[in-house]
């Protein structure tokens, strides 16, 4: 699978998660109260999947996941990587 | 440090073997097909290294995985100190477990019983250890919950709850000492909320998102009724209702009808993707 645009595929997954809230790309999904640590396993399992990699440890932490802009990021991050 | 044996993979499963092995404990987990074995560890270990990211501890996720072995025929379970039985919250299966078992372990073997409501007393009776056969109402998710239910049953020996409390505390459990009633106290109450939420549902009172907002923002609960059964499975919820029912004969545990065409559905929460919500991804 290859995704050019990351934030648009976390964007389109947040959107489904919760239809009911639009979330800004820079906006702090923690802050917002959106994220439990439950929806935060989520998460993590849906950006492996979705993006084929595995989260390393010094990566798996609320900061590379805060934010649709910071999950784009680690993608590139990690793609660069490979 | 003592080597448990888990039966049963799924919810629970995994969470009290992943909160064994981060502990340090030797673990043989068991359930009957090896593909559920298989999606477990996937889990357990994705849920090991994240840990420290949701409030946790920071856990070396590869030593703490080579911890677990796993099995389809009980006899793993042949050996260790404690067995930990979290198969589904039914009388029939339960039951053939613990004959199989009870014939399998090691005498000295400590059974501990993982159920939401069925009395610690009934299990004694079908295994020849009584005395070793004592209940631990784990809560979910196992690894993030800090206490527990600790039920002795009637003939309960006072030294099989000590050496179970005394494991629990190496979990880093606190264990609350409960009667052994149906539905202990945790689940007389909890049941009957969730199925009175999704009565409201099923009766077209509220929606499931309006339910939780309710509890969420007026009572400040974490979760509401509603998110909690998806968490818990909607399967589990309803056998539970069920146990109470046939157990009290009460009309106040008749469970709700929507609960019952979801669990025929499938729609068994966030297990399966889908419940009152739906999820991404879990393993
Ligand atoms: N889900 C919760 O939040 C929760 C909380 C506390 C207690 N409990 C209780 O814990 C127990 C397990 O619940 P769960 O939610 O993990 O259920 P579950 O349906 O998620 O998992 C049960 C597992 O047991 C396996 N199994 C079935 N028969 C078996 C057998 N004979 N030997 C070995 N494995 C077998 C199944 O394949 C399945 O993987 C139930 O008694 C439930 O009431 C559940």
């Amino acid at each position: 699978m290859s995704h050019n645009d990351p934030s648009a595929v976390v964007a389109a997954f947040l959107q489904q998660r919760f239809p009911h809230v639009e979330i800004a790309h820079d906006e702090d999904i923690f802050a917002l109260g959106l994220v439990n640590s439950l929806f935060a396993l989520e998460l993590v399992m849906f950006v492996e999947k979705t993006f084929g990699f595995t989260v390393p440890s010094d990566e798996m932490r609320i900061d590379s996941f805060r934010s649709i802009d910071a999950i784009s990021a680690l993608v590139d991050r990690q793609s660069a990587t490979v | 440090m003592s080597v448990v044996g888990v039966a049963g993979a799924g919810v629970m499963g995994i969470g009290v073997t992943q909160n064994l092995a981060q502990t340090g404990h030797r673990v043989v987990l068991v359930d009957t097909e090896q593909q559920v074995l298989d999606a477990a560890l996937q889990k357990i270990e994705a849920q090991l290294r994240m840990s420290r990211m949701l409030g946790g501890p920071a856990v070396d996720t590869a030593a703490a995985m080579a911890l677990i072995s796993t099995g389809v025929d009980p006899k793993a379970l042949a050996e260790v100190d404690f067995v930990i039985e979290n198969i589904p919250e039914r009388w029939d299966l339960k039951r053939a477990l613990y004959l199989e078992m009870d014939r399998i372990c090691d005498p000295a073997t400590v059974f501990v019983v993982n159920t939401s409501a069925i009395p610690i007393t009934e299990f004694a009776a079908v295994t020849g250890r009584p005395e070793q056969l004592v209940g631990v109402h784990f809560m979910n998710p196992v690894p993030m919950k800090t206490a527990v239910e600790l039920i002795a049953g009637e003939h309960t020996s006072a030294e099989t709850v000590r050496r179970t409390r005394e494991l629990l505390n190496a979990m880093g459990k606190k264990a609350i000492d409960v009667k052994d009633v149906c539905g202990f106290i945790s689940n007389r109450v909890l049941m009957l909320t969730v199925n009175e939420a999704a009565f409201l549902v099923h009766q077209g009172v509220a929606t499931a998102e309006a339910v939780d907002e309710v509890f969420r923002s007026c009572f400040g609960h974490p979760m509401g009724p509603l998110e909690t059964a998806d968490l818990i499975g909607v399967d589990t919820i309803l056998h539970s209702i069920d146990v109470l029912y046939q157990h009290y004969r009460d009309s106040k545990y008749r469970p709700c009808p929507l609960l019952r065409t979801m669990a025929n559905a499938g729609r068994h929460g966030r297990k399966s993707g889908r419940g009152f919500y739906e999820y991404g991804p879990t393993a």
